[in-house]
């Protein structure tokens, strides 16, 4: 126990380190990021499915993830919640500091991290059960047992998704009657029940018609006052759109083994990336003469 | 295998497929073939109904003469008049019950453990293949498992040769049964749900108690029928942990005399003490005793493929 | 009563500490305690595997030490009288097997074909469960249907000569019965699983439904047919009461090839040393001989099981 700490306590000064020599480097940056990634790689198996990502990623922000398919958007994502644990042949390489804890420590549990970070997926994915169960399923976890503060969750966090009207009527309806547009609403009041940090949204619209998607991109506004977001989106209007800062990722062809490995081409300001990239590759990307 | 669920995609649309291409096409070759092939079917249903059929006629002396004397006497292969299967009622389902309380969370867990935890690792593997294997091999040597371990080696607890052995002996008869079932149940669950619950910061545990094997019930339902039916028609293993196959005059004792003189028999082995006996009369009870065990596997099969196609979701 | 938030109000200026993301530790116990649970059970089903090898092996080694070895090739199976005759009970186990087989084979194959790639989905999903009705039959109601039925209206009508009362080839029917179901159930799951588009690739040819069938979708699930029956193989071997109740000879019998007499199998040999007046009690070498039997019973299933496993995977695999 003793000997663990220690390593521990070694790791953070090997880290303080590094902080110094990132905040030289990126002088506007003084605060401690909510997500800093060095030299990040993620593996399945032995195929390297992207390398060397470092992203820098700020409270209260939406940051985008855009790029080609399969060039590790999602790999990329599911490390900030550590859901790629749930990967068998998955494997992480590098560093990813949530507010400055290495995320991949042995003491941190993974189940707490993704507590604080909260996951919505491409596909709508409501448990099969009624709509306040799936609300109320998170704060219970956390100890909340009184139906009265489960009530005032439920009903706050549907607010939050601007869901409360619709269905205010019928919280004991199941959750698989609503439609796509009510359900990935649905999924980020749950995400918000928790009181998240963090909100992971991996092509939130990409199943949605661009009604239900303008909502669902009004909602991020709003509650980007409350957290910090990350959304991986094919659409780049959307990037655009939503995002305070953007990543574009792409695929290089690796001449041996002939796979492909996602790599981090340019990290920067949304307005920037989209208007007066560095990179030949992002301007090829956005203006969409690529992929 | 055979406890397999069917597969729900596929060969449905084979059949459209080749009716759309063939069709209008003359093939009598074909048609002889199919005929064959159908008629294999009928032969097969045939045997079903041969089997009923039979049973029926050879049971009407004791349906129609004396099926209430028939259903609340006891146990007793020397005549045939006073034979009857209440005893044997009674056995089959006292050790259900123990097959219930000891297989299912057993079997169940260990399905949890294969399919939520260690889908990958060695041990897992070996454990599969461990179950595959357990799932074939003959019910006669569970008997001599339950003989050694049941009766002789845990005799003590057991009381020897006893309904408690003998219902332990079955539960570990259908265990691969439940695992192979609830794994199948388990397996269909998407991972969606499993990923939606983690993501908001479930443990394993919790996972799986609040989302995963509520979702999957009604296939661990369906398996865990299968397997209780399996239970309820096996006479073999009971025959060498010491169920009762001449006369059982304990009558009707409580549960727990039962435990402690150590008499037991039930439904499959009663039948195969009345099989043995010659004579019209002997054929009838024993007959009619298997009309008896026939609806009883039958309705709980039933119901389970019911179920199954019931609650068959597609998600 | 929302979750604390104190720590993420200081989220831009401080860092966290690895404290902040520990699981409550009521929480994290259970989930290790729940997860001991689980792979304990699945640990058990080990130990129910090393329980059967254990108490085979273990009197099976001291019977064979024991006996005295011209005695395991004899006239005959009587173990009360110290006649431990092997190829009684194994010819009788094959004489079975193969009556089974003829029945089975033909009978399984034939349906799963049937449904597979001839019967329309609505006759499918009728036919299907009837079918697996027929898989929940006790195997004591087809040995009693065996001697009430089969051999006074089968067997002694095709073979005069044939005992009236038991006989090796009446129970060995009814066991192919008791088979037809795993066949059918393990051949059709593998003919399924041939792909739609190897069917069409031979209609695009000109090939017909049989041609098809027989030429393309059997050879491409050859392997899953072949598993298919080697497991009804292994499940006729291992079948005790029919033969208990069908075949005759209880307690022991003459070594016999002929089908139409009584015989004893592997099986039958052991449900009589467990039960009634046979029951042979104690540490004598007709208990134990229950062990020996007992033992190759299960290294003979095991291996066909293995194979046929084996096989069965390797379609899963292809497709
Ligand atoms: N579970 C897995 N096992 C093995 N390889 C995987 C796994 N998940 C993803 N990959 C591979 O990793 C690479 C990156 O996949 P990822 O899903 O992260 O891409 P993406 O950028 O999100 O693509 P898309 O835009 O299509 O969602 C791909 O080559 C993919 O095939
Ligand atoms: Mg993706």
């Amino acid at each position: 126990m003793n000997e663990t700490r220690k390593l521990v306590e070694q790791e953070n000064v090997v880290e303080e380190n590094h902080e110094e020599v990132m905040t030289r480097q990126v002088a506007s940056h003084d605060d401690v990021p909510v997500f800093r990634t060095k030299d990040l790689s993620v593996f399945y198996g032995d195929f390297r499915a992207v390398r060397d990502v470092n992203v820098y990623i700020k409270a209260r922000e939406i940051t985008a993830f855009i790029g080609p398919s399969g060039c590790g958007k999602s790999t990329v994502l599911r490390c900030f919640d550590r859901m790629n644990d749930l990967i068998p042949t998955a494997r992480v390489e590098g560093t990813v500091e949530y507010h400055g804890v290495n995320l991949y420590d042995r003491e941190v549990d993974a189940v707490e991290v993704r507590r604080r970070v909260g996951m919505v997926f491409q596909k709508p994915n409501p448990f099969p059960k009624s709509i306040y169960d799936n609300l109320a399923f998170g704060p219970r976890l956390n100890g909340v047992k009184k139906k009265a503060d489960l009530d005032v969750i439920v009903e706050s966090s549907l607010k939050r998704a601007a869901l409360w009207d619709e269905v205010k009527d019928r919280l004991k309806a199941s959750a698989m009657g609503l439609s796509g547009g009510q359900q990935q609403r649905l999924c980020i009041a749950r995400c918000i029940a928790v009181e998240p940090d963090v909100i992971l949204m991996d092509e939130p619209c990409s199943a949605l018609d661009p009604i239900a998607t303008a909502r669902i991109e009004d909602l991020m506004q709003e509650i980007k006052r409350d957290f910090t977001i990350i959304i991986v989106t094919h659409n780049m209007q959307q990037a655009a759109r939503v995002s305070d800062q953007t990543a574009f990722f792409t695929t290089e062809v690796n001449p041996e083994s002939d796979r492909r490995t996602g790599v981090l081409v340019e990290f920067d300001k949304t307005q920037k990336m989209f208007s007066n990239p560095s990179d030949s590759r992002t301007e090829a990307y956005v203006t969409g003469r690529f992929g | 295998m055979a406890l397999s669920t069917p597969s729900k995609f596929g060969a449905s649309s084979a059949a459209g497929l080749t009716e759309r291409i063939t069709n209008g096409k003359r093939d009598v070759k074909g048609r002889v073939v199919e005929w064959l092939l159908l008629a294999t079917l009928g032969v097969t249903l045939l045997i079903l109904v041969a089997l009923i059929v039979n049973l029926l006629d050879r049971a009407w002396p004791v349906l129609n003469g004396r099926f209430g004397d028939f259903l609340s006497s006891g146990l007793d292969a020397s005549n045939a008049q006073e034979a009857g299967v209440w005893q044997a009622i009674r056995g089959t389902l006292t050790l259900a019950i123990i097959v219930i309380v000891v297989s299912f969370p057993l079997g169940i867990a260990c399905a949890v453990y294969l399919e939520e935890y260690a889908s990958r690792s060695r041990l897992a593997r070996l454990i599969r293949i461990n179950v595959r294997n357990l799932a074939g091999v003959p019910s006669i040597v569970y008997g001599i498992l339950g003989l050694t371990i049941f009766v002789k080696f845990a005799g003590g607890i057991t009381g020897g040769r006893t309904v408690i052995a003998g219902g332990l002996t079955l539960s570990v008869l259908v265990l691969p049964v439940v695992v192979i079932t609830a794994s199948e149940a388990l397996r269909a669950v998407p991972r969606s749900i499993r990923e939606g619950a983690m993501g908001v910061g479930a443990t394993q545990w919790e996972t799986v108690r609040s989302h995963v094997l509520p979702s999957a019930a009604p296939g661990i339902l369906t398996g865990t029928m299968l397997a209780l039916s399996r239970a309820a028609g096996e006479a073999a293993p009971l025959l060498l942990v010491g169920g009762i196959t001449g006369l059982l005059r304990t009558g009707n004792l409580s549960l727990w005399e039962q435990i402690t003189d150590g008499g037991f028999t039930s439904m499959p082995v009663a039948i195969f003490s009345y099989a043995r006996q010659t004579g019209a009369d002997f054929q009838a009870v024993t007959a009619a005793a298997s009309l008896i065990l026939l609806v009883l596997v039958v309705v709980i099969n039933g119901l389970a493929i019911w179920l199954r196609n019931r609650f068959e979701r597609n998600w | 009563m929302f979750i604390e938030r104190e720590t993420m109000s200081a989220s831009t200026t401080q860092s966290w500490t690895v404290a902040d993301l520990r699981l409550a530790g009521g929480r994290r116990r259970t989930d290790v305690r729940m997860r001991r649970l689980f792979i304990a059970a699945g640990l058990t089903t080990l130990l129910v595997t090393g329980l059967i090898v254990y108490t085979l092996v273990k009197d099976a080694f001291s019977f064979f030490i024991d006996v005295p070895k011209h005695e395991l090739w004899n006239i005959g199976w009587f173990p009360r009288r110290g006649f431990f005759d092997i190829k009684t009970l194994v010819v009788g186990s094959l004489m079975v097997t193969g009556v089974a087989m003829l029945i089975a084979v033909p009978l399984g194959l034939g349906v799963a074909v049937y449904l597979s790639e001839f019967a329309r989905p609505r006759v499918r999903r009728v036919l299907k469960p009837i079918v697996e009705v027929l898989a929940g039959i006790p195997s004591v109601v087809l040995g009693y249907f065996a001697i009430a039925f089969i051999n006074p209206n089968l067997i002694t009508v095709l073979a005069p000569g044939a005992n009236k009362a038991f006989n090796i080839a009446a129970a060995g029917v009814a066991v192919g019965i008791l088979t037809i179901p795993i066949i059918a159930s393990v051949a059709e799951d593998a003919l399924r699983a041939v792909p739609l588009a190897l069917r069409e690739a031979s209609y695009g040819l000109g090939a017909r439904r049989v041609a098809t069938t027989f030429r393309v979708v059997l050879p491409a699930s050859i392997s899953g047919v072949v598993a298919a029956l080697i497991l009804g193989i292994s499940r006729a071997v291992g079948e005790t009461m029919v033969v208990a109740i069908a075949a005759g000879a209880v307690g022991g019998g003459l070594f016999s090839t002929d089908p139409f007499q009584p015989g004893q199998t592997m099986t039958a040999a052991m449900a009589a040393l467990g039960f009634g007046s046979d029951q042979v009690a104690g540490d004598g070498l007709a208990f134990q001989s229950l062990f020996f039997i007992g033992f190759l019973l299960f290294v003979l299933t095991f291996l066909l099981n293995l194979l046929g496993d084996r096989l069965v995977r390797r379609v899963r695999e292809e497709y």
